[in-house]
């Protein structure tokens, strides 16, 4: 694969795990914070909650986004998926707001923010500095 | 409480995602095409470093349910990428990766937000 191909895809996989993460999310917390019952140790009030059909959608998308993330890191380096997936977090917060109208502050705000310019600094740094990805079969 | 559930969930993140990029760099190039993604299953099932992350995902997953269920969205997600220095460090000691100037002020202003976010 040339480089460009290989940075395509990597830019690709990227924008897959960014998006299909927080949508997961979402729908693991909408479903979550409808169940009836307390999360405890118990393992068969998972077992339910997992039947839940928000909760079970969450579950499928963070599924798939965690096999586009091994994807990922197979062409990119943990210290640059890290930052720049936490774009995700801006969504996150993004949705709660929204969709959950949970109160978010000016504080978290500026936190989401910060977030933000880090993952922009991070994703100006070249993906792979270990030449794993290239030279590996 | 929310504090143990976030420091499990950030302790077994950051074990699944070194395992993760370990095996993966090992695994070569993968995509998640019809085709490709039949190649990454297997490449998970036949590869024991890969299902150990596995396992360390499904340890930190259970604890982030609990965790949000009994917390807001957005400080539970959030306040999980407290995992961010701890896997930049080790990232750099154990995997190798040539963190410079730029990605440290960039996890930096990750952790910043973090910080923010969690109070």
């Amino acid at each position: 694969m040339t480089s460009r191909a290989m940075r395509l895809r990597t830019y690709a996989l990227l924008c897959l795990v960014i998006f299909l993460q927080p949508l997961g999310n979402l729908s693991l917390a909408w479903g979550t914070k409808h169940f009836p019952q307390v999360l405890s140790v118990d393992p068969l009030v998972y077992l339910r909650v997992i039947a839940d059909p928000f909760v079970a959608l969450g579950i499928g998308m963070l599924a798939l986004a965690l096999l586009t993330r091994l994807a990922l890191l197979s062409l990119a380096d943990l210290t640059f998926v890290l930052p720049v997936t936490a774009i995700g977090y801006v969504l996150a917060a993004l949705f709660g707001a929204v969709f959950l109208h949970e109160a978010v502050s000016a504080q978290r705000w500026l936190g989401t923010v910060l977030i933000f310019l880090g993952t922009g600094v991070v994703g100006s740094t070249p993906p792979d500095t270990t030449g794993h990805a290239k030279g590996a079969r | 409480m929310k504090w143990i559930l976030l420091s499990i969930v950030v302790a077994a993140t950051a074990m699944s995602d070194l395992l993760q990029s370990h095996e993966m760099k090992r695994a070569g190039p993968q995509s998640v095409g019809a085709r490709g993604l039949a190649r990454l299953l297997k490449a998970v099932a036949t590869r024991w470093k890969l299902i150990l992350s596995i396992v360390c995902l499904a340890i930190s997953f259970f604890a982030f349910m609990a965790l949000l269920q009994a917390e807001p969205l957005s400080f539970a997600v959030p306040a999980s990428a407290a995992s961010f220095i701890l896997e930049t460090v080790l990232a750099k000691l154990v995997l190798k990766e040539q963190v410079g100037a730029r990605r440290v002020a960039g996890a930096l202003l990750v952790l910043g937000g973090v910080i923010l976010l969690s109070r």
